[in-house]
């Protein structure tokens, strides 16, 4: 089976000269059709440069320096523009972390989502639009059909993540990138929400690369997960697998920090600072034995 | 409540207009010069000068001949130009279309020029093409309407003696118009010979008004383009496979358009003064250049009834402008 996404050895560097910074030092990572893979590391991991990187949003002053983009078997980062804008919306979607920013202010929530869709079917405008009214009904938005003509700032933070969702899913991609599609809800629209992606992902059967710092997210949703720390994929594997028999002391010590019901909250230990000094020292040791970021 | 805020707006309309009346008033009794010293033939006895004071009423004291003017205005009467020897309200009114068809003219050029250059710009951003708009509309900022005129004048008249320089229209085209909206009115009548000659007239003068508002939509309108291009909105666009100058169009430029027109539609009422010099340098007949000769005549009812003209259309533009943006804008318009 061809991983959907599959990303190898990547290497991504901001800026030039004295002031480069790696933020990717040689992440790789598949993702299977279908499958939804948890993406976890502390904040600056570089795990939102990832999926930057996969949607072609990376910063202007990046590059890549290394390193391989794959969708379903095709090379992405050689693949021509017109080609990978065809994917971009139809086969790669992209639920955003914070929905207050990520829909257009002065635009109809219809004509957002209309807008996509006859981007990439062949659909009528009044198509597009029957199509959006069935994708808010889907995300259980109640009177889809009043909803379409108002604009953002008429409707609540969580309505429009699933304005957002509906958005991703709108045209049936086979793998969608969620960035912390929750960290801006507030905690029962959270939970909402994650069962409204789960929901989705089961019927339409897109794979997905979940952002989070959230290890209970991890647990409950992702089959599969990856750690990050400094640009760098220390851990790998099965949920199930990497939670109950971590392998790196830094996804040791994460799950040490992260409360669980089963657990007394005064338990809790912090990531101690002398692991993370000592992972950033190998990262750093590593930028100087590679070529990468130094041109 | 942004409609409340209009309303407000149009509250305050009266007072301002009666507070410009009143300091134009002062003032040109103040500084010195006087109207009738500017008419007298020479060697008038002094008796002659004292009888025409009196006829224009500038033998009162300035707070008896305010209530009069006042009164007067009030009634729709803006007195007698003393150089002109006619009704204040019919010369305005004659001259007033030929300003506001070279305002509107000259308002259209720079609207297209400065959202030609603003996309253009933005559209090379962080390449050198875009260095060499930013300075381009730096330099069209720092040179003023009038100057634009002048060179204008001497390239477009003088050296290549392309297009007409002076007035209005040619004398020899014989229309009976009906209005002195030349232009629309010849639009309507689907004139378009005659359409032709009042734009070459207009064409200089127009684009001398035009260039440095040009220069100020484009720098506005780029930088709001430059920033709302940043905005999440119009970066996630891109990951949803829309090309470049797709989303400029739709998505960035509602959203710039909005700062733009609040910041920048103001200032069509420095396009409107500069009318008065630019006016004066084309010899078209507008209220303009009819300013220049009432300031120098000291032509004191006829300086007070242009005054309150360019009083009135600054209000009416800002408010048009309060009006658009609130109709641009869906959370202002609703909220
Ligand atoms: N525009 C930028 N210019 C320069 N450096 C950047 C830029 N954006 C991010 N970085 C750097 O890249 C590194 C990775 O950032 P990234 O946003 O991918 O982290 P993250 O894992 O998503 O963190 P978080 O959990 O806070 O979202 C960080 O060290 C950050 O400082
Ligand atoms: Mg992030």
């Amino acid at each position: 089976m061809t991983a959907v996404l599959s990303i190898q050895d990547l290497h991504v560097t901001i800026g030039r000269g004295a002031r480069a910074a790696n933020v990717l030092r040689g992440v790789s990572l598949e993702v299977q059709p279908g499958e939804v893979r948890g993406l976890v590391g502390e904040s600056g991991a570089g795990k939102s440069m990832l999926g930057r990187a996969v949607l072609g949003l990376l910063p202007a002053d990046a590059w890549i320096g290394k390193g391989g983009i794959a969708f379903a078997g095709r090379d992405f980062l050689t693949l021509p523009e017109r080609e990978r804008r065809d994917l971009l919306g139809r086969q790669i979607a992209l639920i955003p972390q914070d929905p207050m920013t990520s829909l257009n202010p002065v635009k109809r929530v219809g004509d957002q989502i209309a807008r996509v869709l006859q981007r990439h079917l062949a659909l009528s405008r009044r198509q597009a639009l029957q199509r959006a009214t069935e994708l808010l009904a889907e995300v259980a938005i109640r009177d889809p059909q009043r909803v379409l003509g108002l604009y953002p700032y008429e409707i609540s933070g969580g309505m429009r993540q699933r304005v957002l969702i509906a958005m991703a899913f709108g045209c049936d991609p086979s793998l969608i990138i969620a960035d912390e599609p929750t960290t801006a809800l507030d905690v029962t629209v959270q939970r909402q929400v994650l069962q409204l992606i789960e929901r989705l992902r089961e019927r339409r059967g897109a794979a997905i690369l979940f952002v989070t710092h959230d290890l209970g997210v991890v647990a409950k949703i992702c089959r599969t997960m990856t750690v990050m720390h400094a640009g760098r994929v220390l851990e790998d594997g099965e949920t199930a697998d990497v939670l109950t028999r971590p392998r790196h002391a830094y996804t040791r010590a994460l799950l040490a920090a992260t409360p669980r019901a089963d657990r007394p909250a005064d338990a809790l230990r912090p990531v101690p600072p002398a692991l993370i000094e000592s992972l950033w020292s190998e990262a750093h040791r590593l930028d100087r034995l590679s070529i990468v970021g130094r041109t | 409540m942004r409609w409340g805020e209009i309303i407000k707006r149009l509250v305050l309309i009266p007072p301002t207009l009666a507070g410009v009346g009143v300091i134009v008033f002062v003032l040109l009794r103040i500084v010195p010069g006087d109207p009738i010293a500017m008419m007298i033939p020479p060697g008038a006895s002094a008796a002659d000068i004292d009888r025409l004071r009196a006829l224009y009423g500038l033998d009162r004291s300035i707070p008896e001949q305010f209530v009069s003017w006042f009164g007067h205005v009030l009634s729709g009467d803006f007195g007698r130009s003393i150089s002109l020897r006619q009704s204040v309200s019919e010369l305005i009114l004659a001259r007033l279309p030929a300003t506001l068809e070279l305002a509107l003219v000259a308002t259209l050029i720079a609207i297209a020029l400065g959202l030609a250059v603003a996309l253009t710009g933005v559209y090379f951003r962080g390449r050198r093409l875009e260095w060499a708009v930013d300075g381009g509309i730096g330099v069209f900022l720092a040179i003023p309407d009038f100057l634009w005129a002048l060179i204008l004048l001497l390239s477009f008249g003088v050296l290549i003696p392309l297009l007409p320089t002076s007035g209005r229209i040619d004398p020899q085209i014989d229309v009976s118009f009906r209005t002195n909206f030349y232009l629309f009115e010849s639009l309507l009548r689907g004139r378009i010979d005659v359409v032709g000659a009042l734009l070459s007239h207009m064409l200089l003068p127009a684009i001398a008004l035009a260039l440095p508002f040009a220069a100020l939509i484009a720098r506005l309108l780029k930088a709001s383009l430059s920033e709302a291009e940043d905005q999440d909105y119009a970066q996630i666009a891109r990951a949803r496979g829309f090309a470049r100058p797709a989303i400029l169009l739709r998505e960035v430029f509602p959203n710039a358009l909005i700062p733009t027109i609040a910041l920048g539609g103001v200032q069509i009422t420095l396009l409107l003064g500069g009318t008065v010099l630019v006016e004066r340098i084309f010899s078209y007949e507008g209220i303009g250049n009819m300013a220049i000769d009432a300031v120098i005549n000291r032509d004191f009812p006829l300086i007070q009834g242009l005054i309150l003209t360019f009083a009135v259309l600054f209000i009416a533009l800002n408010l048009a402008v309060d009006v658009v943006v609130t109709l641009l804008d869906p959370r202002l318009r609703h909220g």
